[in-house]
């Protein structure tokens, strides 16, 4: 059974509609992807599931318990974490302050010091950066510290948006390796990523998004064999006036 | 001349400022909303000590409490009857429901007890006279200079200490970002107005004390210094309300004792003069600070 059932979800910003019936799936254990061009609402299909945005229709089903509706503190205790497009970093907080904060719907008090452990075990850079403030950090590192926040919520599902948008190629490259050892220690991760190839090198599954719809869903390997990737990013008329969804 | 009662008026008016511009900067962080309502929980204050106190009789202690209960109790209640219904709604919805709690509030006192003055009974050693060092000072004057200190002192550790305060600095930076993180939109903003209603209160004791009066419209003055303080200070920091509040304090009274006799009564002009090239050169205050603009909603 599916950890994470989205059906024919609508959303819309004002008067614009961003999407039109979205249907996906996640498993427990999988990695998958949303891929499509800027605006065909990928980041507004992971806001609809945190809660950030209220579905005009549609339902969200996490753990066989409907979600729709729910406030974003209300579906973070119930397992999904959110790492937000650009980062969102507490930028005044120190590095400890947004660890803590990432911490507020569990908090434990013998249970904290062993996750923040476990955080600097895979980010050893926050333990050095620890007592600095958050806005202090170069991109790279924000992007560890957005991602170590949410994991100090212990998420059933975790939801990264757009994580490497900004940032070096080298980072990139650490930010791909870290959300494949993710996986590796048994999260479940849905994506979203501009970066098409690079998604497909390690996600199990991925929806390519269009004009706020789903138009093709698949494996990694099935999307890079049926989908030009390329065609859809920078080539054809169908692929890219999806454009008029504004974000 | 600056002796050291012109340092102690200016300390004990400074603060007195500070306080009010705190209270006001607190839910304008997280909200992003100017609470035009925030000079009546002063003037609730004034007339709950009223009641108290003049009406009731009752020892100076208690009156002082039921004063900043009375304007606690009337800020958390603002926010959850006028505010938290308007709160996914438009900046103009939210301006124009403070204005509205601020006439309510006003007719309420205005219907229910009078719109003529009365008098409030402060504690008796609020006037009494000590002189320090040659500098002669009423003992409400040092109240207030410490009454500030310990609040601002306790304010800070709790901001800085607690999860909570913790919480609330996050919301004022990013809020929706903090919702994220599990803490409830109605924690963090209920917090600020209770705080804001606390730091009304105390200052309500010592606004009032100064005229020994209170009347419907005694909130229109504190709530605008407050809106002045902040405007010197720094809209977007605690500290830059803080700061602004004493050197609001301070500049009045530099002006109380450089004008000539004639002028005087227009050194509220000199204020707002100060307030417009603020706005013109500063605009940000003395203090940026890292609040971002980003609305509730």
């Amino acid at each position: 059974m599916a950890m994470l059932t989205v059906e024919n979800l609508e959303a819309s910003y004002g008067a614009v509609k961003a999407l039109h019936g979205i249907s996906i799936e996640v498993a427990e254990g999988e990695l998958v992807a949303l891929l499509g061009v800027n605006g065909v609402g990928k980041s507004t299909t992971l806001k609809s599931i945190s809660g950030v945005l209220r579905p005009v229709k549609g339902t969200i089903t996490f753990l066989g318990e409907p979600i729709t509706n729910k406030t974003p503190e209300r579906i973070v205790r119930r397992g999904i974490s959110l790492v937000p497009e650009g980062r969102e970093i507490f930028g005044s907080l120190t590095v400890e302050e947004n660890l803590r904060l990432g911490a507020f719907s569990v908090y434990k008090r013998d249970r904290y010091k062993a996750d923040l452990e476990e955080v600097f075990e895979i980010f050893p850079i926050l333990k050095d950066r620890f007592h600095q403030a958050g806005g202090l950090l170069s991109g790279g590192e924000q992007q560890m510290l957005a991602i170590a926040r949410a994991l100090m919520a212990h998420p059933k599902l975790l939801m990264l948006d757009e994580p490497s948008l900004g940032l070096s190629p080298a980072m990139t490259d650490q930010i791909f390796a870290l959300i494949d050892s993710l996986r590796e220690r048994g999260s479940t991760i849905l994506l979203v990523e501009q970066n098409a190839e690079r998604a497909l090198e390690i996600v199990d599954r991925a929806y390519l998004l269009a004009n706020g719809a789903v138009e093709f869903a698949g494996t990694a390997e099935e999307l890079r064999r049926k989908v030009d990737i390329a065609s859809v990013y920078f080539g054809d008329e169908d692929a890219t006036d999806s454009c008029e969804v504004t974000q | 001349m600056i002796d050291l009662e012109f340092v102690i008026n200016t300390l004990s008016l400074g603060s007195l400022y500070a306080l009010l511009a705190l209270g006001l900067v607190l839910v304008y962080g997280i909200l992003k909303l100017v609470n035009f309502a925030y000079g009546e929980y002063v003037m609730v204050g004034g007339y709950a000590l009223y009641i108290a106190a003049t009406l009731l009789g009752m020892p100076w202690y208690v009156t002082l409490v039921i004063a900043v209960l009375a304007a606690v109790v009337v800020s958390y209640l603002t926010e959850l009857v006028a505010f938290r219904p308007v709160r996914n709604k438009s900046a103009n919805a939210q301006i124009i429901t403070s204005f509205a709690v601020s006439i309510f509030l006003q007719n309420v006192v205005l219907i229910l007890i009078s719109s003529r003055a009365r008098a409030v009974q402060l504690p008796f050693f609020f006037s009494k006279t000590v002189t320090i060092a040659g500098a002669t000072t009423p003992v409400r004057n040092l109240l207030i200079i410490a009454v500030t200190a310990v609040l601002l002192v306790t304010l800070s550790v709790v901001m800085k200490k607690t999860v909570l305060g913790m919480a609330m600095r996050a919301a004022s930076d990013k809020f929706t970002t903090t919702r994220l993180m599990g803490v409830p939109a109605n924690l963090v903003i209920s917090a600020a107005f209770l705080i804001s209603g606390l730091l009304a209160g105390v200052a309500s004791i010592f606004w009032v004390s100064r005229s020994a009066s209170v009347d419907p419209l005694t909130g229109a003055a504190p709530l605008l210094i407050a809106f002045i303080a902040v405007v010197i200070g720094g809209m977007h920091s605690t500290v830059g309300a803080v700061v602004g509040g004493f050197v609001y304090g301070l500049i009045f009274n530099l002006l109380s004792i450089t004008l000539p006799a004639s002028m005087i009564s227009y050194r509220d002009a000199f204020m707002f003069v100060l307030v417009v090239l603020f706005l013109l050169f500063r605009p940000a205050g003395i203090i940026k600070g890292g609040y971002t603009e980003e609305r509730v909603g």
